[in-house]
């Protein structure tokens, strides 16, 4: 069996190039690969896209924001380009104001589907939602049973950066509770996939394979996050 | 008449979960919409559903009970209850476009007569915050929205057309303010109930579109 595990965050993100398209999971600070995240942001690749669900919060948890704040994103693709509460104004909505980044706002459900098109091998997919709104501008508009949607394209990544709770030297994840959200489609999406791990990594077969939320096949890189890691 | 009185937050969206029918699938947004989950009927069982893939949720966990991996849509530590189920987001959304959720609450900036709301984009402002409203608009089988009658510096809200950037049209079935409590019909807002002390004509000057007076107008129903 191939060996997946690596033995630091650093070591796991090394390699990664500047202008890459990184995707970054996590909801309410839930899911969020921080460790990883970090790493990337101490190895300093440039011009990368993210997609995430937001850009960024104003904790002072290490999180996507943390990149864009050094300047290491020149786009997001995320479904909150603006803050949600004037007291929530983000490094990113101010550099997103000073036109110093890049943006492209979808909604969340369709920011999803586009991951799960990408990890599917399927050409794009028809939504009722934004229909008769700013966002469908532009769109290819088609009526389906009677409703109208419109055609949203997929959106693969090059890498995808992951936390999970459970897993095995084979790749296999599993996640707990709401920390799944993102994480799967993202975990399939992405070309390269590097998983930070709560729990010891376990040899193969230990865990139920019917327990399992994302196939090994789909894993690259495994790092277990250490004592000392970031475990919020 | 009573002494005038504008409704708490919380008096609002208790009056819009009184309309939850047992057994609804009722997804609350980030905000206002949240303290609909403080009313409590045990002659009901609502279903809570996040967009973050949990489904079946519980109460706000108190300190101490936290699980650092269970929180609602609004980031909040939440409970879990048996029956509870998790998903990954895709399908989270799938349970939303799929029309598996009787109701939505948003909070909103505008809500127009025809039932388009706006709660996502201010155009002076650079960027919006969509999170999974227009999903939620576009796919739950009904749409309610708590908001104040009007804004900081007295302006409408429950316009004729809405002014700002639309989250979805033509969705909004109910709607309760500090003013009261409005139906969106086919022929515009219907006030069902009215603030204490408040008449309808005084509803109405505080309102741009015309709304639709029954005879049978209500006053207000809290939490009894």
């Amino acid at each position: 069996m191939k060996n997946k595990i690596y033995d630091s965050m650093d070591a796991a993100v090394a390699d990664i190039p500047d202008g890459v398209t990184i995707l970054s999971p996590g909801f309410s600070g839930v899911g969020v690969p921080r460790n990883l995240l970090a790493a990337l942001h101490r190895q300093g690749a440039k011009g990368l896209t993210g997609v995430s669900n937001n850009a960024g919060t104003i904790d002072e948890h290490v999180d996507i924001g943390t990149l864009v704040e050094a300047g290491q994103m020149k786009k997001m693709i995320c479904a909150f380009t603006a803050a949600t509460h004037p007291s929530q104004v983000t490094p990113f909505t101010r550099m997103y104001n000073n036109d110093e980044i890049d943006a492209e706002l979808v909604p969340q459900g369709t920011l999803a589907e586009r991951l799960r098109c990408a990890a599917a091998g399927i050409g794009g997919f028809y939504t009722p939602t934004s229909v008769g709104t700013e966002l469908a501008e532009g769109k290819e508009h088609r009526e389906i049973n009677g409703r109208m949607h419109v055609l949203e394209h997929p959106l693969p990544g090059d890498y995808g950066l992951i936390r999970c709770w459970k897993a095995d030297k084979a790749g296999n994840l599993i996640f707990r509770l709401t920390q799944r959200n993102f994480n799967p489609l993202m975990a399939m999406a992405a070309k390269v996939t590097i998983v930070e791990v709560e729990e010891d990594i376990v040899e193969a077969g230990e865990l139920d394979p019917d327990a399992i939320h994302v196939a090994g096949i789909y894993v690259d890189r495994l790092v277990k996050i250490p004592a000392d890691g970031i475990w919020i | 008449m009573a002494e005038k009185v504008k409704l708490e937050r919380q008096a609002m969206c208790d009056r819009l979960a009184m309309e939850f029918q047992d057994g609804w699938i009722v997804n609350l947004g980030v905000g206002m919409p949240t303290l609909c989950s403080n009313y409590t009927d045990n002659s009901r069982e609502i279903i809570n559903h996040a967009e973050n893939g949990v489904v079946g949720y519980g109460p706000l966990a108190k300190e101490g009970e936290e699980d650092r991996h269970l929180v609602n849509a609004g980031g909040q530590k939440v409970t879990p209850l048996p029956g509870m189920a998790c998903v990954h987001h895709a399908d989270s959304f799938m349970m939303i476009r799929g029309g598996m959720i009787d109701v939505t609450v948003m909070g909103a900036y505008e809500v127009a007569e025809n039932g388009d709301f706006a709660n996502w984009r201010i155009p002076s402002r650079k960027g919006g915050g969509i999170g999974g409203a227009m999903d939620l608009a576009a796919g739950a089988k009904r749409v309610f929205i708590a908001m104040e009658h009007t804004t900081r510096d007295g302006g409408h809200k429950l316009l004729k057309k809405c002014s700002l950037p639309i989250t979805a049209p033509g969705v909004v079935k109910m709607l309760v303010t500090d003013l009261g409590l409005f139906e969106i019909t086919p022929e515009g807002f219907k006030l069902l109930e009215h603030a204490p002390g408040w008449s309808p004509e005084e509803i109405q000057e505080q309102t741009e579109a015309k709304l639709i007076i029954p005879d049978d107008l209500k006053e207000f129903r809290f939490r009894s």
